[in-house]
């Protein structure tokens, strides 16, 4: 077939957490081909040694998550057809995180965050408890089912400045994470999770500039529910005073 | 060059914020201390007033109107982002604010010239 002869310029930064750079390669297009199958193909015909995470190939695990010419998308369901630029493609590890090798980043402090923010659920009940029933048509549980298809694939700490330039903030997955759980009548810490994001790193600051909601791939949108978390700690803020005084 | 992932509405609404309200902080006080000059040295005030009178300076002011607007309903987009939980057509909010910026602006430059 013709279009196997075709090959586009595939630069993928290779190195370690110290140093690194791009090294090129040629890689034969296929009709149908995700940036994870150039990468998988890098690695089966070209370099055994190239380090890259995956799982699931279909959008379900978070973990294929890279930059493909300079924007953070999950490489297993983004089309090369979609970013080919004049015939090339430019890989190279998520933005914020630590190097290990190759493509794959320590994600540590995105992990960690979930927790800094509150993002466990917090319970007031035992199994023996009868289980409360939710209605899902209501306002609080809509909100919270708008949040939470989250693949904590890290596109949006990648994307956020403000995760670049301070590394106190909690970025968008935790934050948006936290503010499911502020809407979650099941959870029994609503107030201590407000007091976790209104701190040091937390919600107010950030700037809104999207970038997390103009990437996350589950079209998910963390400055919306961040901007939630701001008016409800500015509201608990108020009430609390109003209470202590 | 604007890196790639800062390519899009709600970045480059954030930018223009910034940026006019840097030129802003820059340019209102010298604006306040002209304005002062009514009281202090009127004489120098009327030589202001007739320097303004040229079209750069005319250009100048136009564009610092632009800024001015286009600071006052890019901000009055964050507050009812943050405040009134309005948050659905974010980019064309933004969009629009720069629409009424131009047209405040404008308006301001015909009448001007
Ligand atoms: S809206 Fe907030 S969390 Fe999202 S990218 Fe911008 S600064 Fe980061
Ligand atoms: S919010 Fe979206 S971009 Fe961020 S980790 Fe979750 S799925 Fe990924
Ligand atoms: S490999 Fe699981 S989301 Fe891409």
């Amino acid at each position: 077939m013709q279009s196997e002869t075709v090959k586009m310029n595939v630069s993928v930064w290779r190195g370690n957490r110290r140093d690194g750079g791009y090294l090129s390669y040629k890689v034969p297009m296929e009709d149908n081909q995700t940036i994870l199958d150039v990468v998988t193909w890098i690695q089966h015909n070209e370099d055994p040694t190239l380090s890259y995470r995956f799982a699931c190939r279909v959008g379900m695990c978070g973990s294929c998550a890279m930059m493909v010419n300079g924007i953070p998308r999950w490489t297993c369901r983004t089309h090369v057809k979609k970013v080919l630029k004049d015939n090339a493609i430019k890989v190279a590890p998520l933005r914020n995180l630590p190097v290990i090798k190759d493509l794959a980043t320590d994600m540590d402090r995105f992990f960690d965050n979930w927790n800094k923010a509150g993002g466990v659920h917090h319970s007031d009940q035992t199994r023996n408890d009868e289980i409360e029933l939710i209605d899902p048509n209501k306002p609080a549980r809509k909100i919270v089912d708008a949040g939470i298809e989250c693949i904590n694939c890290a596109v949006c700490f990648a994307a956020c400045d403000t995760v670049s330039g301070n590394d106190q903030y909690l970025g968008p997955a935790a934050l948006n994470r936290a503010w499911t759980l502020v809407n979650d009548e099941k959870d029994a810490d609503r107030p201590g999770i407000l007091d976790l994001v209104s701190g040091n790193g937390g919600c107010h600051n950030c700037h809104s500039q999207g970038s997390c909601s103009e990437y996350c791939p589950n079209e998910l949108d963390p400055m919306v529910a961040i901007a939630g978390l701001k008016r409800e700690t500015m509201r608990h803020l108020i009430s609390q005073g109003k209470t202590d005084a | 060059m604007i890196q790639p992932h800062r390519s899009h509405t709600l970045f480059l609404a954030f930018l223009l914020h910034r940026i006019s309200g840097l030129l802003l902080a820059l340019f209102l006080p010298i604006h306040f201390w002209v304005l002062s000059l009514t009281l202090t040295a009127p004489n120098e005030f009327d030589s202001m007033l007739a320097w303004s009178d040229n079209s750069f300076v005319k250009l100048a002011e136009f564009v610092l109107v632009f800024l001015l607007a286009v600071h006052i309903f890019g901000g009055l987009r964050l507050i009812a982002l943050e405040l009134l939980d309005w948050n659905s057509g974010q980019k064309t909010a933004a969009a629009s604010a720069v629409a009424i910026a131009v047209f405040v602006s404008g308006i301001f430059l015909l009448r001007a010239i």
